[in-house]
């Protein structure tokens, strides 16, 4: 099978991101697409007042480790450099992947943010104990049911629309993959050696 | 001017003192609690602050038993759809199957079994407290703070825990503790 090469177990193709890059993309992506769903399901559950309450607190907690990943690798891609990317992109292609990105490692930030605002500015002034063992403050805003509509509608939005351009960054990455065939999604999968390692 | 100090912290002292509080013994009587009565409690939240309303309906019978107190009685009753925090959304939710689920019990009750005295004006109720359906004992303290004519006050509070009566969504955020500090008005009849 030609071409099989390129995606059997892997060591660092050339330009591959570093180890920590990898950790934060994946550990944020994951959460990210667990997170959409279990928003969704705390609206959908609104007949089981007791689940919708214990969901909403999954979803706050699992929202403020976003946050706090999403800054770290903010962080993180600011003072480091990215590798070179794949050579023989089509400018146009490059340019939107390098779009794709940014706007995902923003909205990483900005949705979690939302939902800290909805926290912050809800009458209801439910506190955010992140996982039963951190309370992490309300951001100094007056509770009001306006601001709490605006900011719910805002996270909902912005969530929504990360969560499609999540679709389609995971879909490019796929067809780089399973039909180009390039090192694409290879550059930001662990090498094989390093894996077994941390096993 | 440390001493002018001492003084005066003193006199305030002296007249913020609550008046001497009415007696168990000359309160005797029975007595239907009235609508001026206020059921109010306090929920601590994790952080700090908490949660706190008040149930405005209610009714209940109050029988202090001349020369023989400790055989006193009270019955209560109250509506949980009552419940009023300040905040709708909030009021829903205790009322919803998650708390005090009203459409299917719609009453809690409170009969008591023993009544203890501490002091001349402050007893031990004892009883049993029944919510959602389900029945356990529990203790409050009430005093007297003022009596006229056909009418007496009691100061009552106590601590109940929501987890046996099934209500427990929200802990540990939310406190498994209920503080009820309630005061009672009745009239003699």
């Amino acid at each position: 099978m030609p071409g099989r090469k390129h995606i059997s177990p892997r060591h660092s193709p050339p330009g591959a991101y570093g180890l920590t890059a990898i950790i934060f993309h994946w550990l944020v992506g994951l959460l990210f697409l667990v997170q959409i769903p279990l928003g969704y399901l705390t609206q959908a559950v609104a007949s089981r007042p007791a689940l919708q309450f214990d969901l909403y607190q999954w979803h706050k907690s699992v929202g403020f480790l976003i946050l706090a990943l999403a800054l770290l690798r903010l962080a993180w891609r600011l003072l480091t450099k990215s590798p070179a990317p794949p050579e023989g992109l089509p400018h146009w292609e490059l340019a939107a992947a390098r779009l794709a990105q940014a706007l995902l490692l923003l909205l990483t930030v900005v949705v979690p943010l939302t939902g800290w605002l909805i926290a912050s500015t809800s009458p209801l002034r439910i506190p955010s104990y992140v996982f039963n063992l951190v309370v992490v403050p309300h951001l100094p805003l007056t509770p009001s049911q306006d601001a709490d509509r605006l900011w719910s509608s805002l996270h909902a939005y912005l969530a929504y629309a990360a969560g499609l351009l999540a679709l389609v960054h995971i879909g490019a990455a796929l067809w780089h993959h399973f039909l180009l065939r390039d090192e694409t999604l290879s550059r930001m999968l662990p090498p094989a050696g390093s894996h077994r390692r941390t096993r | 001017m440390h001493r002018r100090s001492i003084i005066f912290g003193a006199a305030v002292v002296l007249l913020a003192r609550p008046a001497p509080a009415a007696n168990l013994d000359d309160s005797v009587g029975r007595y239907r609690i009235t609508a001026s009565s206020r059921i109010a409690f306090t929920v601590d939240q994790v952080g700090g602050g908490g949660l706190s309303g008040s149930f405005p309906q209610f009714s209940g019978t109050i029988d202090l038993r001349d020369g023989a107190l400790e055989r006193s009685s009270v019955t209560f009753r109250l509506a949980p759809a009552s419940v009023v925090t300040g905040e709708s959304r909030v009021d829903a939710f205790l009322r919803s199957d998650a708390v005090f689920d009203v459409a299917r019990h719609p009453e809690i009750t409170f009969r008591s079994t023993r009544v203890r005295l501490i002091d001349a004006s402050s007893a031990a109720i004892e009883g049993i407290l029944s919510a959602r359906g389900r029945s356990r004992p529990e203790t409050f303290t009430a005093t007297v703070v003022r009596r006229s004519g056909n009418a007496v006050t009691f100061k009552v509070t106590g601590n109940v825990l929501r987890s046996p009566y099934g209500m427990d969504v929200g802990t540990p955020i939310y406190s498994n503790i209920v503080r009820f500090d309630m005061t009672i008005n009745g009239r003699r009849f």
